[in-house]
Order: structure tokens, then sequence, then C-alpha cells
């Protein structure tokens, strides 16, 4: 088995896969880390990313279109991001059960539509998926061509979204008014933002992002909607977060580390049934809750002001 | 646009009794959207729902037995909570504690006698899913990790693991299928009422809602469970040891959900599968919530939840509505719920700036 793995196409294959299994992570910790840098906790992350899941596909199947699919799966985890807004931000529930909620709804709702869509046919439906793009030159790079250059566009879009926020967290005014929300929403406040159209922004296109991720599971990594097919992705991103200290590249690392054990993890599946396969199932999750332990040691902190719902009436709170 | 939230005088006692009644009337109205969506007739998709759960003697002793994992599910998110021990993991204590008592009750000589096997069984079964939340317990004590994340990603770990069991160790000779061996007769928890799958599982979780109530209301425990959720900084100065504390809510919430899962292995399924839990552990989440987190509140929306779910399959099968109406009533229900209680402790204004 080992000089099976220690070949060229095996090597290259694994981590083709590992970026390709990285993608839906890096878009649903992404919309995460904008979300809470602005203070709010959205668990709904898990039941949007299905949702856009569900959404992507079933558009997809109608209309023939993977784009279509792509801005609808967007657009649905957009008006999950703002719901989450009126509960968590305008009424200021616990953003725990507000998030809680909104994924056992979205959860209910996406396998209620797909049935009702779709029937219970015995053969489930499916789309033509993404194909991968080749980008001209680079992806004639021995090796690295293969695993960085010829993926889906999508993949390249992930990255795109980890570069663009990282420069909006830092360098840009509107991601200083974010992180100033975050941690010190009275501040904010006095400085004259406003605390929860702030807030209600990133959690709308935080959910755009999360919508993507869970359609790319849909569209690209498969190509159909299965019931479990998040699979646990959106808590993994939440994780994610913390591993990575609240911060764009941080989360990135994390997310391809999930997605290099989830790409190992199926190679292992397809070598043979001797293999206790689920065992390596495990193996991601498990990597999820020692990444949080070694996350956790570091000092920098989360955002001050994530769970506390803002009223100005309440000033000190 | 604002919103102005100004505190309400509180209820008087009776009136917030009332609280999760008028949620779930709401939310039965509500669910009348997405029947409509499906095309379902409302008054027969209603009337099929009541009837399928509570038509005749033996759907409601059904609706019982549906009501059992629910209760204790229920009951481990509630006592969780209480002391703001975010527990999601239900679900992965429930497994815990069904693969222990399908273990034992697959491995033991069937001439041990069910009064030895069954206390053993439970009490293992109970230990197996406290044990499972004591993990990320001590990780929330000791390392300050998020323990909604942990109990949730826990849950697959353990799902991956049963998996693991199903189709390796555990597989039933022979077969193909996912699914463990017969445990011996003796591990049966037995059946009460005849013509009924009524189980003694069920009295179990009862006598379960007893002991929380007596634990919250009557005993150090309770009170310091309830301190540690109002104001952990306050409790610990208050003498009280808050990762004691936090430690023992985790054994408790844990094995309750343990015992849901042997008595669904026990009485139910008898072999251990892959699907042995529909998701209950989730649906403790809503149910602990429109229960408030009372035991007895709990052991009631439990028991609503169940009407719904096993009502849900009457009326797929009537009006073609599709069964995963009862998942999407969940969701709502707990969504309506926190609305509900917002709406009477605050008086709600919105204003355009």
């Amino acid at each position: 088995m080992l000089e099976e793995i220690f070949t060229i196409t095996f090597m290259t294959g694994l981590f083709s896969a590992t970026i390709r299994l990285a993608a839906p992570i890096i878009f649903a910790t992404m919309g995460e880390i904008l979300v809470e840098r602005s203070g709010v906790l959205n668990l709904g992350i898990e039941g949007i990313m299905l949702m856009g899941a569900v959404t992507g596909f079933l558009t997809t199947l109608q209309t023939g279109s993977l784009w279509a699919g792509m801005l609808a799966a967007s657009i649905i985890g957009l008006v999950f991001g703002l719901f989450m807004a009126f509960l968590a931000v305008y009424l200021g529930l616990s953003q725990h059960v507000a998030g809680l909620g909104i994924t056992l709804l979205s959860s209910g709702l996406a396998m209620y539509v797909y049935r009702l869509v779709v029937g219970a046919p015995t053969v489930p439906p499916i789309i033509t998926p993404f194909t991968k793009i080749a980008i001209l030159g680079l992806s004639q790079i021995p090796l690295l061509g293969e695993v960085f250059f010829n993926q889906y566009a999508l993949v390249y879009i992930s990255w795109a979204v980890v570069l663009l926020m990282w420069v909006f967290l830092y360098k840009t005014k509107w991601g200083l008014a974010v992180r100033t929300v975050g941690e010190n929403p009275f501040a904010a406040d006095t400085v004259g933002i406003n605390v929860n159209l702030t807030r209600t922004i990133c959690l709308a296109v935080g959910g755009v992002l999360m919508g993507v991720g869970g359609a790319f599971l849909t569209l690209a990594h498969n190509n159909m909607f299965l019931i479990d097919i998040v699979g646990g992705r959106g808590w993994v991103a939440i994780a994610m977060v913390i591993f990575g200290r609240w911060d764009p590249v941080g989360g990135t690392l994390g997310a391809l580390m999930f997605g290099f054990l989830d790409a190992f993890q199926l190679r292992m599946q397809g070598m043979g049934a001797d293999i206790p396969f689920h065992l390596f199932l495990m193996i991601p999750y498990l990597a999820t809750v020692i990444a949080l332990v070694i996350g956790s040691s570091s000092k920098a902190g989360a955002p001050a002001g994530l769970l506390k719902p803002y009223r100005r009436e309440e000033k000190g709170g | 646009m604002r919103v102005i939230l100004t505190k309400r005088h509180p209820l008087p006692h009776w009136l917030q009794i009332m609280i999760p009644v008028a949620a779930i009337i709401v939310t039965l109205i509500l669910a009348a959207i997405p029947i409509l969506f499906a095309g379902g007739d409302l008054k027969l998709s209603y009337i099929t729902l009541f009837k399928g759960a509570l038509g005749t003697r033996y759907n409601i002793l059904e609706t019982c037995v549906k009501a059992c994992p629910l209760i204790l599910t229920g009951l481990a998110v509630a006592f969780a909570f209480r002391s703001k021990f975010w527990n999601i993991g239900a679900e992965g204590q429930l497994m815990a504690g069904a693969i222990t008592a399908a273990a034992i009750g697959i491995y033991t000589p069937a001439e041990v006698p069910a009064v030895v096997l069954l206390p053993v069984i439970l009490f293992l079964g109970f230990l197996a899913g406290g044990a499972w939340a004591f993990l990320p317990a001590f990780l929330k004590m000791r390392m300050k990790i998020d323990d909604v994340v942990t109990t949730l990603i826990l849950n697959y770990v353990m799902l991956h693991f049963m998996g693991f069991l199903l189709f390796g160790p555990m597989q039933q000779p022979g077969s193909s299928w996912p699914r463990s061996a017969a445990i011996v007769d003796n591990a049966h928890l037995p059946i009460l009422l005849v013509r009924s799958r009524f189980h003694l599982g069920i009295l179990i979780a009862l006598t379960m809602v007893f002991i929380i109530w007596f634990i919250n209301e009557k005993t150090v425990l309770g009170y310091q469970t309830k301190a540690v959720g109002v104001n952990p900084t306050a409790s610990f100065f208050g003498g009280i040891n808050n990762t004691k504390v936090i430690f023992l809510t985790a054994l408790i919430s844990g094995g309750l959900a343990g015992l849901a899962g042997v008595s669904e292995v026990c009485a139910i399924h008898f072999h251990l599968l892959m699907d042995v839990s529909p998701g209950y552990g989730y649906s403790g989440i809503p149910i602990a919530m429109l229960g408030r987190l009372h035991p007895v509140g709990t052991a009631l929306s439990a028991f609503f939840f169940s009407v719904i779910i096993v009502g849900a399959q009457s009326m797929s099968r009537m009006t073609g509505v599709p069964v995963y109406i009862a998942e999407l009533i969940q969701g709502m229900a707990l969504i309506v719920m926190l609305i509900a209680l917002l709406m009477t402790e605050y008086r709600v204004k919105v204003v355009r700036d």
C-alpha cells in the first residue's frame, strides 16, 4: 500500500483534492469570520449551507444553468443572513439559540423543498456539475500546476474571497468599522457608525458566502443533493474561525487542513475494503477538535463584542 | 429602522405557562404555509395529523413510545442549558448510550437474568453518554474551548465511530448491512401494556423528569447549576466551584441522552443501526426551549413534538405533504417560541429613524 501512496499521481491527486475540498469550508469560514468580526456568532451556518446546497441544486436542475444555481444559492444565503439579523441583531435574541433555530428551520426546509420538487424517485436526479478550468500556462507547471491551476472556477473565486476579506478587514475604512463594531459597539456608536446596520450587512454578505459554500457541494464537488451532504462542514467552519483566531489567512489554513484530511480519507476509502474507512471519516472531525485545542492556546481572543446584542439604551452592558 | 425594546412588568405565573401554548398555536398556524405550498388540503392535513397521533389507543401509545427518547434528549438539553453549558451534543451522547447498550446486549450470555442485565445496561449507557459529554465540558472549563463547537463536532466523531463498528467489528455476521446482531431477550425493556410497544423506558423517562425536577428545586446542585447559568462570576465569588458544577451538569446531561439511546436499542430496534436516532438529539433543543428548560414543561413539549412526528407520517400518507414537515415544524416552533418569550418580556416597538 505504501508504494501506492508515494507515487506522483497519487500525491498530485491528493493535493488537488485537498484544494478542492477546502473550498466550501473556505467560503463558509470567510462568511463566519466577517459575521463574528462584527460581533455576531451565526450558528445558522450549517443550515444556511444546506439551503445553499439544495437551492443551487434545484435551480440548476430546473434551468440547466450552473451559474443560475450559484446565484440562487447566494440569494437564499442572503435571505437567511438577514433573517438571522432580524432575530439576533434587531430583536437581540440569544445568538446561540437563534442560530440553532435557523439551522433547524433551514434543515427542515431544505429536505421539505427537495422532496416537494423532486418527489421520492428511486434514482436521485443529477446535474452536470462544473468542470475544471485549467489556467493557460500556469497549469503546465509540473505538479503545482495540476494542484493549483486546474481547478473549478469556484476554487479560484474562493482564493479571491480570502484576499478580498483580508484587504477589507485590515486595509479599508469599512473593515475598520466592522472590527470596531465587533470589539466595542459603544465606541463605534459614539463615532457615528450604525452598529446594527453594520452587523446586518455583515450577516447578509456572510450568508451569501455560506450559501455559495453549500452550493459548491452540490454543483462542483458532487452532482446530486443528499440530505447529509453538508455533514457538519458548517460547524467545522466555525471551529476554523476559532483556530485561525478570526483571521482570514489563519482560517484558510484550517480549512486546507480539513480539506487535506478529507481528501486523504476519501483516497483511503477507495484503496480497498479491508481498511475500516469509517475510522478515516472520523479523522477530519477529530482533527478539528484538536485544532480548537491548538487554536485556543494562543493569546489573541474573540472579538470582545461577540454574543452581545447592542442596545443603545443599555449603555455599558 | 430601529427596534426599541422596553422591559414589561413580569407576567403573572399562570400566564407564563401559556407562552408555550401560544407558541404552539402560532406554529401550527404558520405550518399551513408549507402545507399549502405542497398542495395539501388544510383541513384534511390537520385532521390526519392529530388523528394519526392521537386517534386510537394504539396511536396514542405509539406517540408515547416516540416521546420517550425525546423526553430524555429534551431533559438533557434543558438541564445543560440551565447552567449555560451549551450541550448540542445529545445526538452523539445518545449514540454512545446506544452503542454501549447494544454491545452489552449482544455479548452477554442469554442466561443472565433481566433483573441483573437491565440495570447494568441502563447504568453503563448513562455513563457512556455522560462520558461523551464530559469531554467537551473538560475542554470548556480547563482550556476555554467553546462548548457549542466541540459538542457539535463530537456528534460526527461518534457517528463515524458507530459506522466503523457497524461496518466492522459489530456487524451482524453474514450481513452486508450496517446493522449489529440482535441483543439477547433479557436485554429487552419489558412491554408494559398489551397490544402496544409501550415499554419500561417510558416510565424511566418520566422518573427522570421527576429526578431532574427534584435536583433543580430541592438540592444544592440544582441551586448551583442555576447560579452558574445566571452569572458564573458571581457564583464563583459566592464560593461555588463552577468547574465541578459544569462537570456534574455534563455527566447528568449526557447520561440522560445516553439513556435515550439505551431505550431505543433495548425497546425499539433490538439491534444497533446507523439510523438509531433520526435526529432525536437535535430535537432536544426546541423541546427544551419550548418547555422553558423546566423538566415538566420539557416532557409536555416532548409529547407535543412526538404528536407532530407521528402525525406527520399519517398526514404525509393521506395528503402527499412531505413527511419532513415534522422537521420544519420543529424549527418553526423554536423560533416562534424565542420571539414569544421576547414579546412577553419586552414591549417591542419599531421606529423609523
